[in-house]
This record gives C-alpha cells, structure tokens and sequence, in this order.
C-alpha cells in the first residue's frame, strides 16, 4: 500500500467520522459557533440542558429500555425453547415449522405495519410498551441461530448431562446468546417505523420516536439543541460499541449471514 | 428409547409459544394483507365489502404508485453498486498494512450502529440552505445557495449519498472476513510471478469474492425496501412524491389518508418483491454451499 492509498483511507476515515464530529461541535459550543468554526469558541452544556428539557428525554430513555430488556428477555426465553425443539426433538410437522419460522426473515414485522396494527388495537394494545415489543419477540433469527448452535454441540454430552434437563446447553451456547443479544438490542434500541405506528404518548415512546418529533424541522428547535439530543440519545449504544468493537462487529456479521 | 413417543407433544410444546407469536404477527397478517387487498376499505356509512382485483385495478392507474415504485428503483440502483464498491475499497484498506487500522475500521463502520433518525438529524443540516455545510462547500466555487432536498433533481440524490455513509461499513465486515479467509499463499504466488495488484486484484481477488459480493447485493436489495426511516425527518417523502418510498407510501397511505385497503393491496406487491429477492437470497447460499 502506497503513501496515497493510505492518505485516502485516512481521508474517508476522516470524512466518515464528519458528521458525528461536526454534531458533538454544535452540541458543545452555543449556536452562534454552529455554523462558524472557531478554536476559542467557548464550550457549553447549554444545549445538553435545553434539549433534556424541551423534550421529555428521561422518559423516552426508559421506555427504550423497558422496551430493549422486555424484548431481549422475552426472545431468549422463546428463541431457546423453540430452538431445542428443533435441534434436538423429532416432531411430526418439524420440517414445516421450521420453514414457516425462516418465513419471517422475509417478512419482517415493520412490513406489516397495518395489519399489526388492527391486531393490537383488537388486543387494547396500542401506544402500550408491550404492543411495540409483542410482534418481535418470537424472532426467527434468534430460533435459526440457535438451532444451528444447539446442534453443533454433540449429543454425548447431552447423554451425560440428561439429569439436568436443558440449563447445561446455555452455557454452551453462551457466545451465541451473547452475539444475538447485541444485535437484538442495537436493532430495537434504533428501530422507528412500528413504534411510530403503534405509540401515540409520551409514556410509551422510545427514544427514536421522540427524537423523531423534536428534530423535526418544523419543531424549529436550533441545530445546537438538535445535536445535543441527538447525540444523547445516540450515546448509550455508541460508547458499548466503542468499547466492544470487535464483538459488535462479530456480531453483526453473523447476523447478516444468518 | 421412550423419549421418542414422547418427543412429538414434547416438541410442539416448547414451540409453542414462539409460534402462537410467528402465526399472530408474521402469517396471520400477510394472509389477512392479501384477503383485505380484495376488500374496499369501511367508513361510517358504506361498510367494507367485497370489490375482486378492484384495488389492484386502481393501483395500476394510481400515477403515485408508479412513481414511488420507480424512486425506490433509482434508490437501489444509486446506492447498492457505489456501496459494494466503497464496501470493497475500505476491507481491502483495512486489511492491508495500514497505520492505525483499528481506528480507521471503528470510523468506517460507527454509522451502522446509529439509527437512521439521528442519520437524518445529522445530515438534516449538511442540506440545509445557506446555512448548511453543502451550500457553505458550494459557495466556496461561487454557486448560489441551494434547496437541495427541496429540489425533486437533487432530492434523491441527497438521500442515496447519506445512505452510503450509512450502509457502506456494514458490508464492509462481510468483505473484511471473506478477505481475511483468503489463502495468503495467492498472493505471494502473484508476486512470485509478478502480476500487479491491480491485475491480482482483478482476476483472482474480486472472482473469489463473488459469493460475497452477490450475498451484499441481495442484501442492499432487501434494505432498500426497507428503510425509509430517514423519510420522516428529510422529505416526508417530497417534494411532490420525488422522493418518496414504496414502504413510506404505505405508510402514508394508511396512516395519514387511512384508506387500509389500498395500503394492504401495496403491501401485497411489497411482500411480493421481497419474497422474490427471497428466493434469490436462498439460491444464492445453496450456491454457495456447493462452493464448498
């Protein structure tokens, strides 16, 4: 690699991280400096504070974390009983259900955003934490993944171990549960379109909706504020991804593969 | 063993509740899509009834429709070739002998673990006129100051080239781990025999990577049917539907004009085309095995 080609990865590195540079700038300088680079422009918590009260940002944090713990949980729970059954039980109509699960890697629940919706204002689930979580929790890349984990773990020690039922297989699975876990959080922590749809208060929307509505242009809130809100609400996954690069990025990986 | 008659109750039971979930929110909905797609859509005074393909009749002559179909074309077209392509660009840059690698890794991939609201936040203003980093860029060649996402010529344009910060570092790990999967033995026999490494690049590099450059492909494909988040902070779809997606339509369809009929009759043609790219999806990984 020549000297110009790493010049050209430093520069697309550099430009890559522009848009997050440029915003942490405006958050942390008053909106006179938004626009206007200066090294001796001074620094500020203003904007942190302003966006913390213009929109209600406690809240929508714990709504997505109510919402990220509920759905992970849930899908661990589920994932694992359905991915021993069909790693481990033969079962008339296996083959089937395992291709009607592989169905939903297709169809994902945010495609079918109308009928969801008529499902939980049936079920008195609309604007509810629960009604945004429901239709993801039976995840059949969490069932597939799993599966294929459960079934690269030889049955000898599955012969030994019969007394104790099931618990010694998590632990075998552990780097498995914990990839899935990473993606499931990233992916509900950022998701948008079906809390949108479904929520309609401040009590139950996550921090994407929220910040859906107060950067919108028509909120006319400054740019300074927008930034500080933004990268609030961006923080959380964004320091874990910092910190754990490398399994982040194993992680996804293996998700996209499935 | 006696496990066997009883593996069958067994087996349903601990699937049970995942698949009373599957069925509720994954099948149930895509049969109830196609049969309220025949249906019209119930008010007050006229009940929903029965009307055939009349939906689908209308969606054929619904101008919109052909538009946001033909967005979402141009939309894939623009992105999925310049994001394999800079996909390819960074895992070669990556892999090879590069001072402070991890960090220029970290930076190409930080966009995927945003979410597309904070993207379009951040990128809100680089648009922006007068005001924002592109019209400030612009002004420095003495051009006037632009509506870039008011324009319905660059409006598309605005949002493919976002959608390349975002996507490009994603693909990029599939790249990085097919390269890194590579024999090195290759290389230094192209070496050996003194063949560029542009002309290595080209005839055994890029060939080898074809199962994951079709795997990226399916997969851009999929995404940019999907995302439209970024929609509702940018465009809302505008100017005059320039920009608007196939799944925002439906989107604004039910939601805004609440006419759920036509809204299911789009998202026939929406499970339609991802099904296909499906179907591609799963020759493609059987190829794949037969690679092995």
């Amino acid at each position: 690699m020549n000297i110009l080609e790493k010049a050209a990865a430093w520069l697309l590195a550099l430009l890559w991280l522009l848009p997050l540079l440029y915003a942490t700038w405006a958050a942390f300088h008053p909106p006179a400096y938004a626009t206007h680079l200066d090294a001796l422009a001074p620094l500020t918590l203003a904007n942190f504070e302003k966006a913390w009260s213009y929109a209600p940002f406690p809240r929508h944090l714990l709504n997505t974390v109510i919402l990220v713990t509920m759905v992970l949980s849930a899908q661990l729970v589920l994932c694992t009983l359905a991915g021993f059954a069909f790693a481990r039980f033969e079962f008339a109509g296996r083959e089937i259900a395992f291709a009607l699960v592989l169905l939903q890697l297709m169809i994902m629940p945010e495609v079918l955003i109308v009928e969801n919706y008529l499902s939980m204002s049936r079920l008195g689930l609309v604007d509810s934490i629960l009604g945004i979580g429901l239709p993801y929790m039976a995840s059949a890349f969490g069932i597939f993944l799993l599966r294929q984990t459960f079934k690269t773990i030889p049955r000898e020690l599955e012969e030994a171990a019969r007394v104790e039922g099931c618990s010694w297989l998590v632990p075998l699975a552990r780097p498995t549960y914990l990839a899935y876990a990473l993606v499931s959080v990233s992916y509900h922590w950022n998701n948008f379109l079906w809390p949108l749809v479904v929520t309609n208060s401040v009590n139950t929307r996550p921090l994407t909706v929220g910040l859906a509505i107060f950067g919108a242009p028509e909120s006319g809130v400054d740019w300074s504020v927008i930034s500080a809100g933004t990268l609030m609400a961006v923080a959380p996954l964004l320091l874990a991804f910092l910190l754990f690069q490398r399994q982040f990025m194993q992680s996804f990986m293996q998700a996209g593969i499935k | 063993m006696t496990t066997k008659t009883w593996s069958v109750p067994y087996g349903w039971l601990l699937l049970a509740p995942a698949a009373i979930l599957l069925v509720g929110f994954t099948h149930y909905p895509a049969a109830a899509t196609l049969v309220h797609s025949l249906f019209s859509t119930g008010t007050a005074v006229r009940p929903s009834r029965f009307v055939g393909l009349a939906n689908y009749a209308a969606l054929a002559d619904d101008p919109v429709f052909w538009q946001v179909l033909g967005n979402n074309f141009w939309f894939a077209l623009g992105t999925i070739p310049t994001s394999i392509a800079l996909a390819l660009l960074m895992a070669i840059w990556v892999n090879g002998r590069l001072p402070a690698r991890a960090l220029v890794r970290m930076s190409y991939f930080t966009p995927t673990v945003l979410p597309m609201i904070a993207v379009a936040n951040l990128w809100l203003y680089f648009y922006t006129p007068q005001i924002g980093l592109l019209d400030k860029l612009t002004a420095l060649f003495g051009a006037g100051s632009h509506n870039w996402l008011g324009d319905p010529h660059t409006v598309m344009g605005c949002l493919i080239a976002m959608t390349l910060w975002k996507e490009a570092g994603f693909f990029m790990i599939f790249y990085l781990a097919a390269l890194q999967s590579l024999p090195p033995e290759l290389e230094e026999a192209a070496r050996v025999e003194g063949a560029s490494r542009w002309y290595f690049f080209r005839r055994v590099t890029f060939p080898l990577l074809m199962p994951t450059t079709l795997f990226v492909l399916v997969n851009a494909t999929i995404n940019s049917f999907k995302l439209v988040d970024h929609l509702f902070i940018l465009t809302k779809g505008g100017p005059d539907n320039a920009s608007n997606l196939l799944l925002y339509y439906i989107y604004q369809v039910a939601f805004s004009f609440f006419d759920t009929s036509y809204a299911s009759t789009l998202t026939v043609v929406l499970l339609l085309l991802l099904g296909a790219f499906a179907i591609l999806q799963f020759q493609l990984i059987e190829k794949r095995v037969h690679y092995r």
